[in-house]
C-alpha cells in the first residue's frame, strides 16, 4: 500500500490553536475546601496534588464543624486558568469533599495567615525590633533579656515584609500557619 | 429488626442484599473468617483463582460483560499488593468493582506485622474511593456506601480493608435502605446547553458522533437512545476501543474505531468535521494525537458524567455535565420538539467524501502463502463466530488493535479490553469473569503469546470451574506492538521484543487437562476454529502467524488525524524525533 497523498496546507504545521480563551499566565487563587473529615481525607487531597503535578502554596486545615465532622482545607494554588479549573473538578471528585469554592474568583475575599517569629538582640537592634513590631501590630507572646517572639497576623504580604524586617535585627526561626481565607459579606 | 453477627458475616450479607452471585478471591490469614462464613453459606458462589490479580480482572470481566458490580476478595499484604494493577485498570476504564482486602488486626496495624501492608495509602490514588474499616459497626454500612459509590456517577474500584479482629467481632448490622449518603452526582444535563447542541446540530453540515465508554457504563438503555439519535439523524458514527458495541458495527453510521489504530474514514471524518459531538468520551492522546492539530476547525460537544474530564485537554464548545443515558434522553426529545431538523444537503456531501474515505478500505490485505496473517485469522474468527452472541475480551497489544478493527460489536457489553492502563495479562482473567456471568455463552480471548503467559496460571481456574473459555492466541513469537515501534522508530533494534523459549501450547494445555490446538496453515484455520468452537471446555488455540506483520492503520505519534499511516510502504523515519518521545 501506498501512503496517503497529503493535501496541500494540512500539514502539521497549519494547526490551529484550540484553546484561544485560555491564557498561559500564572494566576495564584485560594481554594476553600469543605471536607468530611475522615482519617485520610487530607492524604486523598494532597496526593491529588502531588500526583497530578499541581502546586500547593500554602495549606491549612482544621475541623470547623465539630458536630458535623467538617473539616475546612484552605489551599492557595498557582497554575493556567485551565490547570486551575481542573483542580477544583478533581477535587470535587474526591469522595470525602463537599464543596469546593474559588474565593478568589468569588468575589472579594479576606485572607489572613498568623505568623510567630523568634527574634534575638540586644541594644539599638532589640529597640528598634520592638519599635517595629509595634507597628505592624505584632504581639510579644515571649520575652527573655536577650530575645523576643512575636505574634502577627496579616495577609501572607504583610508577614513576608515583616520577616524582611526582622532578618537584619536577629531572626532566628520562623513558624507560619499558611493561609485561612472567608468570603466577605454573608453567605 | 436490628441483627446482630459478627463483621465477617455482615461481609456476607452484605455481599447478598446487594445482588452478589459471585466473588473472585484467594484466601489468606487475615481473611480467614470471611472465608469461613462464605463456607456457610449457598447464595454466593466463590471462585478460587490462581493469583489475586486475576480475581481483579474477573471481577472487571463480570462487571463489564453484566453492568453489575464485580466483587473480588483477597488477604493482607501481599494479596492487596497484586489487586493494585487490577484496581488501576477499572479506574482508567471506569469499571465498577469492589475489592475486599484482609488486614491485620487493629492493635498490630503499624508494627509491620506478618503480612501488614497500607493497603488503604497504597490503594488511595487507583480507587474511587477506600476505607479501612476499624468498627465493626460500621462495617455493614461502609459495605452497602461502597456499592453505591462504585456504582454511581463515573463508576469506578473501590476497596475495603477489613482489620481480621473487626471481623471476629459482633455488631449490629445496618441494611442498605437505612444509609445515608452525600455523594449524589448530577445525572441530568443543563437543557439550555443541550437545546444549544441541537441547534448546532441542525445546521451541521459535517457532524461525526464520537462515542466511548461512557455509554456503554450508562447502561443499555444509553445504547439504545444512541442508536435512535443516529438513526434519526442521519449523522456518521465512530467510537473509541472502549466504547465498541453501543453502536452496532453493522449499521449504516458506522465508520469504524478512530484512534491511533482507529479507520481511515473515521479519522478523516473526525479531523474535518465542523461538530464532532462526544458522548462518554474523554479525548484520550490515543484518540487525539497531536493535540493542537486536532479537528482543528469543528465545534465541539462534550457529554460526561465526570466534571474532570471537561475541558481537560480539549475545549468544549457545548459542555454537557451529566449521564450519557439521561442526556441523550433530553437531546432526542429537544430536537423531536424542534421539528427534526438537519442539514440535509451538508449531510448528503458528507456522506459522499466519506465514501470516498471508506474507498480507501484501510483494512485491506492480503493472504497469500502457507504463512496465516494475523488479520486474516481474525477475519476468519469474525465469520464462523458471528452468528452467536459472543463475548470477546482481549489481552494489550497488536492483537487487540486487530481484535478491535476485523471483529463486529454488534450490542454493547460484548467487548471486554484494557483500555486505558493497557494491561498485559487482562484477557485470560477477564474472560473468566465473563463465563461465569454468562455461563452458556461464546467467550473468547483474543490474545497475544506474550500477553497470554502472563496470567497463564488462570488456566487452572478455567478447569477447576468448568469455564469452556477459548484462549484464541496469535503467536508471532514477538511483543508485537513494542517489535512494531523498534522497527518504526528506534532503527529496527529489537530490543528484548523476542519471546524467547516459548512453551508448547498444546502440552500446557494438556498438563492442566484442556484442550490444545495448533494451526499454522490457512487452509486448515477454519476446521480448526470449528473444533475449538465445539469443544465443551477450555481451549488454548495456537495459531502460529507471520512473524512482523504491522498493525495499520497508524496515527504516529506527534501527529495530526490526517497523517496516518495505511502500509508498510514509507513508513521508515515516519516518526520524528518529537513523537519519539511520545508513548
Amino acid at each position: 500500500m501506498s501512503p496517503l497523498k497529503i493535501k496541500k496546507g494540512s500539514t502539521s504545521h497549519s494547526a490551529y490553536d484550540l484553546r484561544p480563551s485560555y491564557s498561559d499566565t500564572v494566576e495564584r487563587h485560594t481554594l476553600a475546601v469543605l471536607v468530611e473529615n475522615e482519617p485520610g481525607v487530607l492524604a486523598r487531597v494532597i496526593g491529588l496534588f502531588a500526583g497530578r503535578g499541581y502546586n500547593i502554596e500554602s495549606l491549612t486545615v482544621a475541623e470547623v464543624d465539630h458536630q458535623g465532622h467538617r473539616s475546612r482545607i484552605t489551599i492557595v494554588t498557582t497554575g493556567t486558568p485551565q490547570i486551575i479549573i481542573q483542580i477544583k473538578a478533581q477535587l470535587g471528585r474526591i469522595i470525602d469533599v463537599h464543596k469546593v469554592n474559588d474565593l478568589t474568583v468569588e468575589g472579594p475575599s479576606v485572607e489572613r495567615e498568623l505568623g510567630l517569629f523568634k527574634v534575638a538582640g540586644k541594644g539599638e537592634h532589640r529597640v528598634e525590633a520592638l519599635r517595629l513590631a509595634d507597628i505592624f501590630r505584632a504581639n510579644v507572646v515571649d520575652s527573655t533579656l536577650e530575645s523576643f517572639v512575636f505574634e502577627i497576623t496579616g495577609t501572607p504580604e504583610k508577614i513576608d515584609a515583616f520577616a524582611d524586617l526582622m532578618r537584619p535585627l536577629g531572626l532566628q526561626e520562623v513558624a507560619r500557619t499558611g493561609v485561612a481565607a472567608l468570603s466577605r459579606g454573608a453567605i | 429488626m436490628s441483627k446482630t453477627m459478627t463483621g465477617a458475616k455482615m461481609v456476607v450479607q452484605a455481599l447478598i442484599d446487594q445482588g452478589v452471585d459471585v466473588v473472585f478471591g484467594y484466601p489468606g490469614g487475615a481473611v480467614l473468617p470471611i472465608y469461613d462464613e462464605l463456607f456457610q453459606q449457598n447464595h454466593i458462589k466463590h471462585v478460587l483463582v490462581r493469583h489475586e490479580q486475576g480475581a481483579v480482572h474477573a471481577a472487571e470481566g463480570y462487571a463489564r460483560s453484566t453492568g453489575k458490580p464485580g466483587v473480588a476478595l483477597v488477604t493482607s499484604g501481599p494479596g492487596a499488593t497484586n489487586a493494585v494493577t487490577g484496581l488501576t485498570d477499572a479506574l482508567m476504564d471506569s469499571i465498577p468493582i469492589i475489592v475486599l482486602t484482609g488486614q491485620v488486626p487493629t492493635f498490630m496495624i503499624g508494627s509491620d506485622a506478618f503480612q501488614e501492608a497500607d493497603t488503604v495509602g497504597i490503594t488511595r490514588p487507583c480507587t474511587k474511593h477506600n476505607w479501612l474499616v476499624k468498627d465493626t459497626e460500621k462495617l455493614s454500612a461502609t459495605m452497602h456506601e461502597a456499592f453505591h459509590i462504585a456504582l454511581s456517577g463515573r463508576p469506578g474500584p473501590v476497596l475495603i480493608d477489613i482489620p481480621k479482629d473487626v471481623q471476629f467481632a459482633t455488631g449490629t448490622y445496618t441494611e442498605a435502605r437505612q444509609v445515608e449518603t452525600h455523594y449524589n452526582p448530577q445525572v441530568k444535563g443543563d437543557l439550555d446547553m443541550i437545546t444549544e447542541l441541537v441547534k448546532a446540530m441542525e445546521t451541521a453540515k459535517r457532524p461525526v458522533f464520537y462515542t466511548g465508554g461512557g455509554v456503554i457504563n450508562s447502561g443499555p438503555a444509553a445504547s439504545q437512545l444512541l442508536r435512535e439519535l443516529v438513526a434519526a439523524t442521519g449523522f456518521p458514527i465512530t467510537s473509541t476501543l472502549m466504547g465498541l458495541g453501543a453502536y452496532p458495527a453493522s449499521g449504516e453510521a458506522w465508520l469504524g474505531m478512530l484512534g491511533m489504530h482507529g479507520l481511515y474514514e473515521a479519522n478523516m471524518a473526525m479531523h474535518d468535521c465542523d461538530l464532532m459531538i462526544n458522548i462518554g468520551a474523554r479525548f484520550d492522546d490515543r484518540i487525539t494525537g497531536r493535540i493542537d492539530a486536532f479537528s482543528p476547525r469543528s465545534k465541539k460537544a462534550h457529554i460526561d458524567i465526570d466534571a474532570s474530564s471537561i475541558n481537560k485537554v480539549v475545549h468544549a464548545d457545548f459542555p454537557i455535565l451529566g449521564d450519557v443515558g439521561h442526556v441523550l434522553e433530553d437531546l432526542l426529545n429537544v430536537w423531536k420538539a424542534r421539528g427534526r431538523k438537519t442539514n440535509a444537503e451538508g449531510l448528503s456531501k458528507w456522506w459522499d467524501q466519506i465514501k470516498e474515505w471508506r474507498k480507501v478500505d484501510c483494512l485491506k490485505f492480503k493472504q497469500e502463502g502457507k504463512i496465516i496473517k494475523p488479520q486474516y485469522a481474525l477475519q476468519r474468527l469474525e465469520e464462523l463466530t458471528k452468528k452467536y452472541d459472543r463475548y470477546i475480551c482481549t489481552e494489550v497489544g497488536q492483537h487487540q488493535m486487530w481484535a478491535a478493527q476485523y471483529l463486529g460489536f454488534e450490542d454493547p457489553n460484548r467487548w471486554m479490553t484494557s483500555g486505558g492502563l493497557g494491561t498485559m495479562g487482562y484477557g485470560f482473567p477477564a474472560s473468566i469473569g465473563v463465563q461465569m456471568a454468562h455461563p452458556d455463552a461464546l467467550v473468547i480471548n483474543v490474545a497475544g503469546e506474550a500477553s497470554w503467559l502472563m496470567n497463564m496460571q488462570e488456566l487452572g481456574t478455567a478447569m477447576q470451574y468448568r469455564l469452556p473459555v477459548k484462549q484464541f492466541i496469535l503467536n508471532n513469537e514477538r511483543l508485537g506492538m513494542v517489535r512494531q515501534w523498534q522497527e518504526l522508530l528506534h532503527g529496527e533494534r529489537y530490543s528484548s521484543s523476542w519471546s524467547e523459549s516459548l512453551p508448547d501450547f498444546v502440552k500446557l494445555a494438556e498438563a492442566f487437562g484442556a484442550k490444545g490446538i495448533l494451526c499454522s496453515d490457512p487452509d486448515t484455520l477454519d476446521d480448526a476454529i470449528m473444533e475449538m468452537l465445539t469443544y465443551n471446555g477450555p481451549v488454548l488455540f495456537d495459531c502460529l502467524v507471520e512473524k512482523h506483520e504491522n498493525c495499520f492503520p497508524m496515527i504516529p505519534s506527534g501527529k495530526p488525524h490526517n497523517e496516518m499511516l495505511l502500509g508498510d510502504a514509507s513508513t521508515k523515519d515516519a516518526i520524528q524525533a518529537g513523537g519519539a518521545v511520545l508513548v
